[in-house]
């Protein structure tokens, strides 16, 4: 009885205490968070000072780092904006990082042990040309020599001290475009060379003191020129002609040009096109021509001269000077599962100073680039180490024939994410390893009984911490009963599948897409194939990447089934047709795979799986498919209905055509869609109808075909502010997208995109920047229907006089209305997502990825077009909030708390098992993870709850009420015998 | 020829009146449109044959011409065309209205009238085999009302079998801006059951019934100073909460002592059946004791 009292006190206790976000030793129990940097770029290699060895990269993100040799951990990190491209990199003075910025127009420099900014200069520039970062290369730290910078149609020497403009020279010529700029060592003359309309040469001599031009040579070439160059030294460079078939070495020493003709065909036979590739290589040139890299050394007259041969698979690196005035070089080539590492010196090929092999994971693909950097082996003989890029954008580091270290930096590059059930735990498998014995169970517990009580010690609290973080076996690879654990599979740009455990982050298996018809198919995007839960049970799931071959959006598409369980392909086929939308269907076979209809450029929709029953359940479904493509250049929404199958232009039977039924065309020159947005295809909804204060019912208009579109003004299009408020005007509308009818359409004067926008239930929040109140503002929307309004008398419901259950068609004329209420909101947005759980009955929140790349948990009831100024008391119950312009934000309900999900991309949300609990899922640069309870665990005890404290109160008081009744016996005996 | 129309309309309305209530009303003004929401006002129907309502639609745009010279607006027409499935679109009906063009610049379509083209027997047939197919009936509009067809034209599509009534029951509602039509929403005025019935028209004629729509402004978003708000609340926190009723304030420890209750007087009753009636006493003076 006492033990049923005290239940109940313990069960309202735990209810009772409301924590609104997280406490400081909570973070990192549910959470994880990766740090990327992307597909490495360039890279400088420090070796100065030798106690801390590390590598400057930057990278196709925009991320500029300095990563630890030793262990490849990020020392540290900027990432620039997303329009801010870095061109190069360089290390000057021996403590500054130079970064080339935006096509040549920011130079910054960050000091190099600690990543701070030291300077940062706007360079002048006046139209869009090749960049050019050099640093000078000098021992003596004392000295500053100018960095010089071309950008924009201007040299430019900026002071590596501070940043300061020394001179700027402008080449804006007509016509004038400055290829190399160059400067021997130790002199002052900077060589600038240049094509005019690629047909004539012209060298300039600029003296690099004052920025004066010295002279000026210029000598037209007849062929003219392709524009792919090679500085081969610094008076030298060689040129492919404008037929690509002949090499011109261009010397310009003291000023004087010099043409040295060359044709590719006296170098090597049968040649066809060829073409210049990158690797810097002193005196040398590396040709790729007939599918083969040829190594062409350039003698001092300008002469060529073949001198090695490789396969077309090599990569190579850059030169870099050895002892005793060599260079060397490496390349990296494959063969079967392995790769070859080799380091030659340039000048003696044959001298091969190292030759490694290394075991290389297949589904990292193909070496990229390497990038080469020697040092002194303890027996003072020179070593040699490479930084390999491979093709799944990983980044390798290889010394003493081993792979020291890797970063999948493949997963700063995401593009498509799903999650998946991880397997059952099945008898046979044992997972006793990963429990507790009972006896470390009960220690544990009462650790935490410990530190509950405020007894424990400072040891004590680190070993709690520590005991929480490796909970219940948060890592195990089955599926848990809360549906906590689970496979978080994501899609990336280079075509790899990741699945990432949700305990710790790690990653599960890997694989890259593989196309017969293309070299390197790109991901697109991501579907659930097979999710067995009725029948076939004894199937794996799977999931359909879809890629395509080429950036093209009319390039032959692939199609890829993976084994979710395994990291298997299942199979994988070139499907011969492009891939502009995939529509999942709302069926699935007897196997439990889910029916898709993939659209190609020319109109057709392609069903898959080609199989025979697929194509009966899809003709059963025939008249009740549609589907609409968003036109977003010619601003034409149009809907499609299925017509018949394409049999009469080709034998394929799962081919069909489909027919116009419906168009929205917006005026060009007023309207242009910036965003379109559609409910979640498999999102639940608890509830159908909202009941008001007044006891009154409204029906929320529940549709999957529900169609959320924003246009702008054409000049309102772009950057925000530069239009002024009369000229821009935001319109949102709400299309159903069966029969093209608009339910819904509101006009914003004075407001400009971008639109941020996220749909779910019966409501859209969309967030958008207004010019007249120069701030950010957040609309919500809700759409009720009417037609079931008449449904609210009992009797009705109960004699089965509704409406309710009679089917809907979108034929029918829709009586809705909708509310709508506009908010400020003080930060600019990226991204915006809502929390999705199993059953949809916990509250909603928005998750607002904000400018500075964190997560902002926003309650929905912020978003209620209901709230009032002054809500009355029965509103109050409800939970209405009252009614500000603004919408608050609290720094506590920051889901992400101190991390930065740099370049923050987008936010993924899946139910887990209990229904309080929803999983996030965000991805950018970074990876970021958690598990978010919207309205609390109100469905289960938390993780820290402390059992050892209930069994202990429970024998303590079992022992009382044993030691009360045997007294109490006692003292009744002795009554009696009184 | 006004006094023809005049007798003409009257007997119209006479005619139409007797078979079923239909609304002859005219557009009013101009505001009225594009309230989306309120009543389908600038509803124009139509039942007859085509010819004498051209004569009736000339009429107020001549007689506004006169009486307003100094008005800008213009009269345009366009027309609405059909496609039975997969057929060609061929006219269909002729949309007629003035464009208003304000001060500002901006152009808007007022005082819209229809005039529906009854089926001819071969659209008679075409439809019948759109109903027996239940096909689909389409329709398009010229996205720009000055120089028809525009960029595009405008297309919406109806199951046919969704239709017929007891004539053939259409309703149109035409979104515009300035002088463009983005879309068109067609359809039958009211619902369409599913399944869709098989089911000729009892009449082949066309009860049109249209509505445009233009944007709706979104309402300026409230501002209001932090202070004033707070001051309110501040004002009604003042105010004593009213009185709740003794359960509502206590519930949470009356529901456990409710259950310690219960417990004990289960507990008593086993012990009650034990046959000592000095047991059966105490556990009785136990109880009191308990509910203090």
């Amino acid at each position: 009885m006492a033990i049923r009292v005290f239940l109940v006190l313990v069960l309202f206790l735990s209810s009772a205490i409301v924590s609104f976000s997280l406490y400081e030793d909570q973070a990192g129990l549910a959470d994880w968070h990766q740090r990327y940097i992307g597909k490495v770029k360039h890279a400088v290699f420090h070796t100065q000072k030798t106690g801390r060895k590390r590598v400057i990269v930057s990278t196709e993100e925009n991320v500029v780092a300095s990563l630890d040799l030793r262990h490849g951990e990020i020392f540290w990190r900027h990432v620039l904006g997303t329009k801010d491209a870095i061109d190069g990199v360089g290390i000057a003075l021996g403590k500054y990082v130079i970064t080339l910025s935006s096509e040549g127009s920011t130079l910054r420099a960050w000091n190099l042990p600690d990543g701070q900014m030291v300077w940062e200069t706007a360079l002048h520039s006046a139209h869009h040309s090749k960049s050019l970062l050099s640093v000078p290369i000098n021992l003596k730290v004392d000295k500053d020599y100018p960095i010089t910078v071309f950008g924009g149609g201007y040299l430019h020497a900026v002071s590596a001290l501070d940043g300061e403009v020394l001179w700027e020279k402008d080449f804006t010529a007509e016509g004038f475009e400055v290829q190399r700029v160059l400067q021997p060592l130790g002199s002052t003359v900077i060589y600038v060379l240049g094509f005019v309309n690629l047909s004539e040469a012209v060298v300039y001599q600029i003296d690099s003191k004052i920025g004066e031009v010295v002279a000026q040579k210029s000598m037209v070439f007849p062929g003219g020129f392709s524009g792919e160059i090679s500085s081969v030294s610094s008076d030298k460079v060689v040129v492919l002609d404008s037929k690509k078939s002949i090499l011109v070495t261009i010397g310009f020493i003291d000023g004087d040009i010099s043409f040295q003709k060359t044709p590719v065909s006296d170098l090597v036979e049968n040649s066809g096109n060829a073409e210049i590739l990158s690797p810097l290589l002193s005196n040398m040139l590396a040709v790729k021509v007939n599918k083969r890299t040829i190594f062409v050394k350039v003698g001092g007259e300008g002469k060529l001269e073949v001198v090695d041969s490789l396969s077309d698979e090599t990569a190579m690196s850059d030169s870099l000077p050895v002892a005793d005035d060599q260079e060397a070089f490496a390349s990296v080539h494959h063969e079967g599962s392995k790769i070859h590492l080799m380091v030659k010196l340039v000048n003696e090929l044959d001298n091969v100073l190292l030759r490694e092999t290394i075991q290389m994971d297949q589904h990292r693909g193909r070496v990229h680039k390497v990038f080469m950097n020697n040092y002194v082996r303890t027996d003072r003989s020179n070593g040699f180490r490479a930084l390999i890029v491979m093709e799944d954008h990983s980044l390798l580091l290889l010394q003493q024939g081993a792979i020291v270290w890797s970063r999948e930096e493949g997963l700063a590059s995401v593009t498509d994410v799903t999650t998946a059930e991880l397997p059952v735990e099945k008898d046979g498998v044992s997972v006793a390893k990963v429990e507790h014995t009972l006896f470390e169970w009960l220690k544990g517990h009462v650790l935490k009984l410990k530190g509950s009580l405020l007894l424990a010690s400072p040891e004590d609290v680190v070993a709690i911490q520590e005991l929480r973080v490796k909970s219940s076996g948060k890592n195990k690879l089955t599926r848990d009963h809360n549906g906590f654990r689970k496979l978080i599979l994501a899609l990336t740009r280079a075509g790899k599948l990741f699945a990432l455990h949700t305990g710790d982050g790690r990653i599960v298996w890997s694989m890259l897409l593989k196309s017969q018809a293309c070299e390197r198919p790109n991901g697109i995007s991501l579907y659930q194939w097979q999710v067995p839960h009725h029948h076939a049970m004894d199937k794996n799931p799977s999931v359909l990447v879809v890629g395509r071959c080429g950036s093209d959006s009319s390039a032959p598409g692939v199609l890829s089934f993976v084994d979710v369980y395994t990291g298997k392909e299942i199979t994988s086929s070139d499907i011969g047709h492009s891939v502009v939308q995939v529509l999942p269907l709302p069926f699935t076979d007897s196997t439990e795979q889910r029916l898709h209809l993939i659209a190609d450029t020319v109109g057709h929709v392609h069903l898959y799986p080609k199989t025979s029953e697929a194509l009966s359940i899809f003709q059963r479904e025939f008249q009740n498919i549609y589907w609409y493509t968003v036109g977003a250049d010619d601003g034409i929404i149009r809907g499609h209905v299925m017509k018949s199958s394409c049999s009469g232009e080709t034998a394929d039977e799962y081919c069909f055509t489909t027919r116009e039924l419906w168009t929205v065309v917006f005026p060009s020159e007023s309207e242009k869609i910036i965003s379109t947005l559609t409910r979640k295809p498999n999102e639940v909804v608890h509830t159908q109808a909202k009941v008001n204060t007044d006891q009154d019912l409204l029906y929320k208009y529940v549709s999957r075909n529900l169609l959320f579109v924003a246009t702008v003004s054409p000049k309102g299009a772009g950057e925000i502010g530069s239009v002024t408020p009369e000229e821009s005007s935001l319109v949102v509308y709400l299309i159903d997208t069966i029969t093209g009818r608009i339910l819904h359409r509101l006009s914003h004067q004075g407001c400009q995109g971008p639109v941020h926008a996220v749909f779910s239930e019966n409501w859209v929040v969309y967030h958008y920047f207004n010019l007249r109140a120069h701030k950010y503002e957040v609309t919500v929307v809700e759409i009720y229907d009417q037609s079931r309004a008449e449904n609210k008398n009992v009797w009705k419901l109960i004699l089965g006089k509704h409406n309710l259950t009679a089917p809907i068609t979108s034929y029918s004329r829709p009586e809705v209305f909708t509310k709508s209420q506009s908010y400020f909101f003080a930060q600019s947005v990226k991204t915006i997502a809502v929390t999705s759980t199993a059953k949809g009955i916990t509250s909603k929140q928005l998750l607002i990825g904000t400018i500075g790349d964190q997560i902002l948990a926003l309650d929905k009831r912020f978003v209620d077009p209901r709230r009032t100024l002054n809500p009355s008391q029965a509103e109050k119950e409800e939970g209405i909030i009252p009614l500000t312009d603004s919408l608050p934000i609290i720094p506590q309900s920051y889901v992400t708390h101190s991390h930065r999900v740099e370049g923050l991309k987008g936010i993924v949300t899946a139910p887990s098992k209990l229904e309080s609990t929803t999983h996030v899922f965000a991805y950018g640069v970074d990876l970021f993870y958690t598990r978010l309870a919207p309205s609390k665990t109100y469905d289960s005890l938390t993780d820290d709850f402390s059992y050892a404290l209930l069994l202990i109160t429970i024998v303590a008081l079992v022992a009382a009420i044993y030691i009360t009744w045997a007294l109490s016996e006692k003292k009744e005996l002795s009554e009696k015998w009184r | 020829m006004a006094k023809l129309t005049l007798v003409f309309f009257l007997s119209f309305l006479i005619f139409s009146s007797s078979i079923a209530f239909q609304s002859d009303e005219l557009l009013v003004d101009d505001d009225e449109f594009g309230l989306e929401g309120a009543k389908p006002r600038s509803t124009d129907l139509y039942t007859s044959s085509s010819s004498p309502q051209q004569q009736q639609q000339q009429s107020p745009t001549i007689r506004r011409r006169y009486s307003d010279p100094t008005d800008l607006d213009s009269k345009v027409q366009f027309t609405l065309e059909h496609a039975f499935g997969d057929s060609d679109f061929s006219p269909a009906g002729t949309f007629s209205a003035r464009l208003k063009t304000w001060s500002h610049g901006g152009k808007t379509l007022t005082k819209l009238r229809f005039s529906r083209n009854d089926f001819s027997a071969e659209e008679k047939d075409a439809f019948k085999n759109l109903l027996k197919g239940d096909d689909f009936y389409r329709i398009r509009l010229p996205s720009n009302v000055v120089s028809p067809p525009g960029r595009e034209f405008v297309v919406a599509s109806v199951r046919a079998r969704c239709l017929p009534r007891d004539g053939l029951d259409e309703h149109f509602i035409i979104h515009m801006e300035g002088a463009n039509i983005l879309a068109v929403s067609y359809g039958s005025p009211g619902a369409c059951q599913y399944p869709r019935q098989f089911k000729l028209p009892a009449k082949w004629s066309f009860n049109s019934h249209t509505i445009l729509k233009s944007s709706e402004q979104a309402p300026r978003t409230p501002i209001f100073t932090e202070e004033i708000l707070g001051s309110e609340n501040a004002e009604g926190e003042v105010e004593p909460p009213p009185e709740r009723s003794f359960w509502a304030k206590y519930w949470m420890y009356l529901i456990p002592l409710g259950l310690v209750v219960m417990n004990a007087v289960t507990q008593a009753s086993n012990m009650a059946e034990e046959p000592t009636g000095g047991q059966a006493g105490g556990a009785q003076v136990q109880q009191p004791a308990r509910r203090r």
